[in-house]
């Protein structure tokens, strides 16, 4: 008999992998990405080429550079790469996305030890380092051309900076719910078409990618707050409509869920879930930018260890009570 | 019926369709074959050898002697003469030293057979020395002497008596045959137990995915007004002592504790035939029940095998391989001990080998932690196994014992979760270990 194999326990494993992992998050950006496409261009197209190509060989040459084994086959850069796409507007000049590629893998990564350690999304701080650098780069934003396809994309406001700044006399009508469903505003490329990015979320909570606990605590209670303090006083607000808008769909299912980033007990997701939602609604509210999910997302995420400190669960065999008369 | 279960664990593939609907075959041993008996095959003190090299034994001889409080007896399953005493590795990894017994094919009995009597009215301390001198301990794999979780303290009152059958380990069908095939041995089995702790009542744990099994032990205790069948839902680690108990009886075992402390005791259901087969019919611990599964054994199966035979013997008079094995595993495949050779007995904690395949034994290499919190999430003692290995793997003591990773149970759905495929059971239980002997 030839020699016998002997390792420790357990001697089976589920098939599920990290490669697997960082897959099933690129097929379910997939249908957003595919309407950023359909709906601002081969522009976007490009952008989200130089975006993963950037993402890649930043890790493969950080890696051979440092001598570490180089992991670019686990896919993980590449989901930074289309995360960053996605929240970028799609007339930006393609140096941008290639610096920003490389920001959030080598500084925001790969600096902090690479998958699993660092402690901002990689994509959103890159994003938040570009808005910072090139503010005027940054808000390229582009108006999906009525109808045609491909073609005629022209640069104007996002429906969400209409509602910060020309609100008045302005109530979303059936069309403008359809128009922020289907993708037909301006915004980033990733971000207008709420309803590829619901199927990407479902996708991600069917496969088990992700847990239910921080979007729906995150949707839930941006929902709550837009409702109910409203532009125009109590109870006068759109709170569908603002939910549709921007990044919240991203963030909430893609962004806030990143792993190393966010709490790992089930309670800390929530508190993560509503911490964003709070956030994202104070930052639309009442801060300097129209839009608040990038900067909400990253502010939570430097909660996460204090967060992650307070939520253990209590250890089983460890409760006060017990047993009355043992 | 409302199904019980506890918080987290996983649903690994059963692999139980292989030898689930395997009657079991009474496996009988030859003449000129050797039998080893082991003098540790529990946990305790091991047995000192009460024969000598040249003697002559029959069935059900006492070979060992219990040494100390917690040890447990050794008897000959078979009669011939005694070839040597020596050391031995047993399935579980321990160097024990071991009497071998060359079979002579004659099954003579030892006059000290054979003398069961009824239990009706029998006080529990006269009950506790007959499983005592039978040498029972559990079965399910632990191998704790049975006649000391059935003599707690007087301070310490039973009122829950649970019979594990729950079998969440993957591959493994003893117990399910069992209750299908010896159910009224088991509901005797139970009937002594219960008649050891009067205030207590019986629980049967079974996992859902057994509906004959339960269906049928239900119509048997109509009439035992003490004995209750649990259906648990099917989940790994369902069967573990601490999860079992809090199932059924909604009772959390305070970390450091024994089942006894929540007025529980929990027997596996072939223990509790090994207990009926000593009180009523008078034989001691001398045979058991064993899965044979896995992609390289010709015969999938239950096997009754008498203790002490070797299983390379024990795989020859099944049909012998299929293929070359790759690993082979003793137990289940979650928390079983991988082997280094055939060249072992089977012994009173032997419920299961696993022969697996080239194919079955590859094992994916281990890549950086994602903190997907996966193992959080499944851990069944709610415990963060993540962080516990990497203070196992930088030798942080300390943080391991102040984050309570002396309260795992080992089981191993941490490692099996894992997307990272990190070693992170067997790093834990490395330090446990550790962390446990420096006190």
């Amino acid at each position: 008999m030839g020699k016998l194999v002997v390792t420790s326990t357990p001697h089976i494993r589920s098939e599920e992998t990290t490669k697997g992992i960082m897959l099933d998050v690129l097929v379910a950006l997939a249908p957003a990405a595919f309407m950023g496409v359909l709906r601002f261009g081969f522009r976007s197209a490009a952008v989200i080429a130089v975006c993963l190509a950037s993402c890649a060989a930043a890790e493969f040459l950080f890696e051979k550079i440092t001598k570490k084994p180089v992991t670019t086959g686990d896919l993980s850069a590449l989901v930074t790469g289309l995360l960053l796409a996605m929240n970028l507007p799609p007339g930006v000049p393609l140096w941008v996305p290639a610096v920003g590629g490389f920001f959030a893998i080598i500084i925001v990564k790969q600096l902090f030890g690479g998958l699993g350690q660092n402690f901002m999304n990689p994509a959103l701080a890159a994003r938040a380092f570009l808005q910072a650098s090139y503010p005027d780069k940054m808000s390229a934003w582009l108006l999906p051309g009525k109808g045609a396809f491909l073609a005629d994309a022209v640069s104007g406001a996002t429906p969400l900076s209409t509602l910060k700044y020309n609100a008045e006399g302005f109530y979303p009508q059936a069309g403008d719910y359809m128009d922020a469903l289907f993708g037909r505003i301006g915004g980033s490329i990733g971000e207008t078409c709420s309803l590829a990015l619901i199927f990407g979320g479902a996708y991600l909570l069917l496969r088990r990618v992700i847990t239910w606990r921080i979007p729906v605590a995150y949707i839930a209670t941006f929902m709550a707050l837009s409702g109910v303090l409203g532009r125009d006083g109590l109870f006068t607000g759109y709170p569908v409509y603002e939910t549709l808008l921007g990044g919240v769909m991203l963030g909430a299912f893609f962004m806030a869920t990143d792993y190393s980033s966010s709490p790992v007990s089930n309670g800390g997701k929530i508190i993560m879930g509503i911490g964003c939602g709070v956030l994202t609604f104070i930052i639309r509210r009442f801060g300097g930018y129209p839009e608040g999910v990038c900067y909400a997302i990253l502010i939570m995420n430097l909660f996460t260890p204090i967060i992650d400190r307070f939520s253990r669960p209590r250890v089983f065999g460890t409760g006060k009570g017990g047993f009355a008369d043992v | 019926m409302k199904t019980l279960t506890f918080s987290g664990g996983v649903h690994p593939p059963d692999f139980k369709g292989a030898t689930e609907t395997e009657r079991i075959k009474v496996i009988s041993p030859n003449a000129g074959d050797e039998f080893t008996y082991p003098m540790s095959q529990h946990i305790g003190a091991p047995c000192a050898p009460v024969v000598k090299k040249g003697d002559d034994v029959a069935v059900g001889q006492k070979i060992g002697e219990a040494v100390g409080l917690i040890s447990a007896p050794v008897h000959s399953s078979v009669s011939g003469v005694v070839k040597s005493i020596s050391d031995v590795i047993t399935p579980t990894g321990v160097k024990s030293q071991a009497i071998v017994i060359e079979c002579d094919g004659e099954n003579r009995e030892h006059q000290s057979l054979n003398n069961g009597r009824g239990f009706e009215g029998a006080s529990r301390a006269e009950l506790v020395e007959i499983i005592k001198e039978a040498g029972v301990v559990g079965l399910g794999g632990a191998g704790f002497p049975a006649h000391v979780k059935l003599n707690p303290p007087a301070d310490k009152r039973i009122d829950t008596i649970i019979l594990n059958a729950a079998e969440c380990e993957p591959y493994l069908t003893t117990d399910y045959r069992v209750l299908l095939e010896e159910t009224d041995v088991l509901i005797e089995g139970l009937r002594i137990l219960l008649t050891m702790h009067t205030d207590a009542r019986g629980v049967i744990a079974v996992e859902d995915n057994k509906r004959d099994a339960i269906e049928l032990i239900k119509g048997k205790i109509k009439d035992e007004p003490r004995m209750t069948v649990a259906a648990l839902k099917t989940k790994y680690p369902q069967g573990a002592e601490k999860q079992l108990i809090y199932a059924c009886a909604g009772r959390e075992v305070p970390s450091g504790k024994l089942p006894m402390d929540v007025r529980c005791i929990v027997h596996n259901a072939d223990t509790v035939i090994a207990v009926q087969r000593a009180v009523v019919r008078g034989r001691p611990l001398m045979r058991r029940i064993v899965t044979l599964s896995g992609g390289a054994i010709k015969n999938p199966g239950n096997y009754k095998v008498r203790i002490g035979m070797k299983l390379a013997d024990l795989v020859n008079l099944t049909g012998g391989l299929r293929s070359e094995p790759r690993k082979i595993i003793s137990g289940g495949p979650m928390m079983g001990a991988a082997l280094f050779s055939m060249d072992v007995p089977i012994i009173k904690t032997s419920s299961a080998f696993l022969f697996f395949t080239e194919e079955e034994a590859k094992l994916p290499e281990e890549r950086p932690c994602i903190r997907c919190a996966r193992c959080v999430e499944r851990c069944p003692m709610k415990l963060y196994p993540f962080e516990l290995n990497q203070y196992a793997v930088r030798g942080e003591y300390e943080l391991f014992k102040k984050r309570n990773g002396e309260d795992c149970i080992e089981c191993g759905v941490c490692s099996y979760v894992c997307p990272a495929k990190r070693h992170l059971a067997q790093s834990i239980r490395s330090a446990r270990g550790d962390s446990l002997r420096r006190k």
